[in-house]
């Protein structure tokens, strides 16, 4: 029988912003243990939280980023169960009123375009971290409790591990380009869960599901959906049933354990936090956090597309990038050069150089401005092509503008006839060997042009040097 | 006279004259606590150094020509609830026996901003919850006015310390009458604030949306003079903080003029369940003011029958989750033998916890599970909006209302241990007002014919402590019933 996978996802992202969620702690990765700590996000007796609003802020954006009803009143509850790394024993998250509600995230898988639902997006407190190797024993270190993570609950809209890995790929794009997320998933910034099930091909019902935890990357995901499609579907096809339960993916073992069955799932015993009060979004606040949303990733893939005629592979290594494509969209705005030249520079030689430099565009000295003005000099033949490259390095590191960079080094082209004809003919002069190798029969241009371009010191325009060559040795 | 008989408001005069210095008050204070404390014991903790030290400091300020506020060098207890910094912590719980806070809670802040000396710590029942000091796992205190008999609970020995003349102030927390309830036990003045007019930050909480900390004294000035100290606006560290009218100027506005001031009384809190002495005693202060010149007036507030229930569901599921934190892992009692993390949750948590503390857990517990949440839980919160409401009602009808604050006078010591819903019975008068987030004011205005001190309790809308404190001033006077000091 041939089966269908159904795959729903519980996406966390930490938000970057600067405190933590409950109190004024620095929300910041890397601090020694338990240095980033006080006694709210260490769970004091005693100590209350007091909400930071730029979650709220960050939650409301990528819930209008991704088309959700934002509650305007929303609340904040307790989950409660124990764990060490979670030192009030209970977790304050969002129950039954979370912040966003009802959205659609849209993406590609190899060419088609797909749609998600989202069910929610609410805001929760990251827990601390357990170092069992630092020392004998656990030390628990508290720095990451506290930091504020929005959750994403997809409806399962998911149909194989391929759109999983390209949802997950757009939620982090669209993150990026709304800047409330660094992205860093080697620190752990986006971590998810996964709900799996199966169900005969043609059926609408929807199978038990598994849940998958511990995903930590996005392809470890792809391996974790193959083999629990895999193990449900031999399961099924040995005359088993698919059980509920929580399995746990180890991604270097490749494989899952159960950790929990249906029975002993937790009571969390959700119940309005008490020492909080309700969230409310005014309008005015809300229009604000509208007007900061940039034109999303989804939107410039087709836009390039379509407009650009760029290729699939170079409108999404464009729209993946926030600060690419916008340079790219400031470029071709100014209207003084074509979209695919701008683009061009941008995917290569300026990729090449962020790549090697391991730098973010948006820490360069280079602007879309002064991209433009260097391609404006490169197409009035101001200066050549490998000149402009020159340009360009000088661009990233200097404030100077194109024009100053070309003065300063001395690139620009020698365009006047008169001047390359005098030294063409000056070459000619010096090179009798190539003008009768070239009568007889030999071509000898390639060897003049270079020729010209020495005794011009690089300035001469080559176009001009050959046309000038052509003729002049037409003369003989 | 004998200066632990003077009250807070003559000892700052008498500070800021120069007539005494803080350290002979401190010293003081000291003194008649090592004389009478090992009979009431009051104190958990005596923080006699860390006094000297900081009544030192307030000389020396003063000695400098620095102005200094009311309660400088002023002695204040504080319960044992309230987070001290480096000051021994431990809500009378063996599971804190040994908690050191690392922070203050803000209205110590405040304290400490007003030069105030801090005594020590005050006994109480275990986290709170309690109403004779029995649930204590540190020690039982005496009512100072009957040692055979119960201060009252749980801020038991923050009213004891008050009536015992050990200082003239201290500090207790109320969520269901913790503060009222010991008062008119000792015979002492207490004030349950308006929810959020005091921040809760470093008050280790046992029901966040019902927890209070308020005032003990001896007089309403001196009850007024503490309040306008640790009130005030805390949003930076309590969500749950609110701005009041009358932030830190309820002495000044004091005002004992009582003609055309309406007071109700609900006729539910003097039926069936209320002593004698109790009910007579109330309804002659309410004669008090009538001659006064108020208006008094029954009437009725049908849905607080129903306050007991609310109270114990919503104060338990809170504190389910509110203690949930004391696992054995941070701080505190940890459970030797243990093999395994479960071990040290169960085995730490049951050794750690008394017993009245562990039957609010599993109350608490119960009524937040999954199948049970809207039966109890959100049953309880729809009711408490009703009591609102109705109470809301009654203040557009009357200014004040007046009321008994316990069925009896203090009982005697472990007459009442057996029976806990006996115990919680003993509720009725006080939780109410937790439930509505109102403010009452808690005085003494008589003494039972074992010479046990009977109270009577004012109740006020939201904000009005200003009105309660004028009240009980005006009665104050009329009465004479104040600044009593038990005979140890």
């Amino acid at each position: 029988m041939k089966y269908e996978a159904v795959i729903g996802l519980e996406v966390h992202a930490e938000l970057s912003t600067k405190s933590k969620i409950y109190c004024s702690c620095p929300a910041k990765f890397g601090a020694g243990i338990n240095r980033n700590t006080c006694p709210v996000c260490t769970g004091m007796p005693g100590a209350l939280p007091v909400l930071n609003r730029q979650v709220v802020h960050y939650a409301a954006k990528m819930g209008l980023a991704t088309g959700c009803t934002i509650n305007q009143v929303c609340k904040a509850d307790r989950k409660n169960y124990f764990y060490p790394d979670l030192p009030k024993a209970y977790q304050i998250s969002q129950f039954d009123v979370p912040i966003c509600e009802n959205g659609e995230v849209y993406f590609y898988v190899d060419g088609e375009k797909k749609c998600c639902r989202l069910e929610r997006i609410h805001f929760e407190e990251d827990a601390g971290k357990l170092l069992h190797e630092e020392i004998d024993g656990t030390v628990v270190d508290f720095n990451r409790c506290g930091v504020p993570l929005i959750e994403m609950v997809t409806r399962p809209d998911l149909r194989s591990s391929a759109e999983a890995k390209e949802f997950l790929e757009t939620i982090k794009t669209t993150l990026s380009y709304l800047d409330i997320c660094d992205c860093k998933m080697e620190e752990g910034s986006i971590r998810c869960d996964i709900n799996v099930s199966i169900r005969p091909w043609g059926s609408a019902e929807l199978g038990t599901r598994v849940e998958m935890k511990n995903v930590n990357t996005f392809s470890g995901a792809v391996r974790a959906i193959d083999y629990e499609v895999k193990r449900q579907i031999d399961l099924v096809e040995a005359g088993g049933t698919v059980q509920q339960e929580t399995r746990r993916w180890d991604d270097v073992k490749m494989k899952n354990t159960v950790m929990r069955t249906k029975e002993d799932a937790q009571d969390y015993r959700y119940f309005p936090d008490p020492d909080l009060i309700a969230v409310e979004i005014d309008d005015a606040w809300l229009e604000r956090i509208r007007s900061e949303i940039p034109e999303l990733p989804v939107s410039r893939y087709e836009r390039y597309l379509n407009e650009y005629g760029m290729t699939a592979m170079e409108a999404r290594q464009l729209s993946d990038s926030f600060a690419k494509a916008t340079m790219l969209d400031e470029a071709a705005a100014s209207g003084r050069v074509k979209p695919k030249a701008a683009a061009n520079w941008i995917l290569s030689d300026i990729s090449k150089y962020l790549n090697d430099t391991e730098k973010n565009l948006e820490d360069t000295a280079l602007t879309a401005d002064k991209l433009v003005d260097l391609i404006s000099l490169i197409d009035s033949g101001t200066i050549s092509g490998n000149a402009g490259k020159k340009v360009l390095v000088q661009l990233f590191e200097t404030d100077e503008t194109a024009e100053q960079i070309v003065e300063r080094l001395g690139l620009r082209q020698v365009s006047d006839e008169s001047a390359i004809l005098a030294i063409v003919q000056d070459v000619l002069a010096k090179n009798e060997k190539a003008v009768s190798d070239f009568k007889a029969g030999k071509n000898v241009t390639g060897f003049l042009v270079g020729q010209c371009m020495k005794a011009s010191k690089g300035q001469g325009n080559p176009q001009m040097i050959n046309k000038l060559i052509a003729t002049e040795l037409a003369k003989l | 006279m004998e200066l632990m008989s003077r009250t807070a408001a003559e000892l700052s005069q008498m500070l800021a004259d120069k007539e005494i210095s803080a350290v002979e008050l401190a010293q003081a204070a000291l003194d008649k606590t090592a004389a009478v404390d090992g009979k009431v014991g009051a104190y958990i903790t005596v923080a006699g150094e860390q006094a000297l030290a900081a009544a030192k400091a307030v000389d020396e300020k003063r000695a400098a020509g620095e102005q200094l506020p009311a309660l400088a060098g002023v002695p204040i207890a504080i319960k044992d609830n309230i987070c001290t910094k480096g000051l021994l912590t431990t809500c009378a719980s063996k599971i804190l026996y040994n908690f050191v806070p690392p922070y203050n809670a803000t209205v110590m802040e405040k304290l400490a901003a007003s030069s105030a000396v801090i005594t020590g710590k005050c006994n109480m029942d275990e986290f709170a919850m309690g109403s004779s000091c029995e649930n204590s796992a540190m020690k039982n205190t005496l009512n100072p006015h009957g040692l055979g008999h119960v201060p009252g609970g749980s801020s038991g020995g923050s009213a004891a310390v008050v009536a015992a003349g050990e200082v003239p102030l201290s500090l207790g927390s109320d969520t269901g009458g913790s503060i009222r309830q010991p008062a008119s036990f000792c015979g002492v003045v207490g004030l349950k604030p308006t929810y959020g007019a005091v921040s809760r930050y470093g008050l280790i909480a046992f029901a966040s949306s019902l927890d209070q900390i308020g005032p003990f004294a001896r007089t309403i000035e001196d009850a007024a003079m503490l309040m306008d100290a640790v009130t005030g606006y805390d949003p930076a560290h309590d969500s749950t903080s609110v701005q009041t009218p009358f932030e830190g100027s309820l002495r000044a506005n004091l005002n004992a003029d009582m003609k055309g001031l309406r007071i109700g009384l609900p006729k539910e809190y003097f039926g069936a369940g209320i002593s004698d002495e109790v009910r007579q005693s109330v309804l002659a202060s309410a004669e008090t003011y009538k001659a006064l010149g108020a208006e008094v007036f029954e009437i009725s507030l049908p849905l607080v029958e129903y306050a007991l229930p609310i109270y114990y569901i919503l104060s338990s599921a809170e504190a389910s989750s509110n203690l949930a934190r004391f696992d054995g892992v941070k701080y505190g009692f940890r459970a030797e033998g243990c093999d395994e993390l479960l071990d040290i949750y169960v085995k730490s948590r049951s050794q750690g916890f008394g017993h009245e503390v562990q039957r609010r857990i599993m109350l608490g517990t119960y009524v937040l599970s999954s199948g049970y949440y809207d039966a109890y839980y959100k049953k309880a919160r729809a009711a408490q909006r009703k009591i609102r409401a109705e109470f809301a009602g009654a203040f557009e009808k009357c200014d004040v209302i007046l009321t008994p604050v316990a069925p009896t006078t203090a009982y005697e010591i472990g007459s009442r241990t057996t029976n806990p819903l006996e115990m919680y019975a003993g509720d009725i008068c006080t939780v109410s007002i937790n439930i509505a987030g109102l403010p009452a004011l808690v005085q003494p205005c008589g003494f039972d014919a074992d010479k046990l001190p009977i109270g009577m309790q004012l109740i006020g809308p939201r904000f009005g402590e200003q009105k309660l404190m004028n009240a009980g001033l005006a009665f104050e006077q009329a009465s004479g019933l104040r600044n009593i000091i038990a005979p140890l």
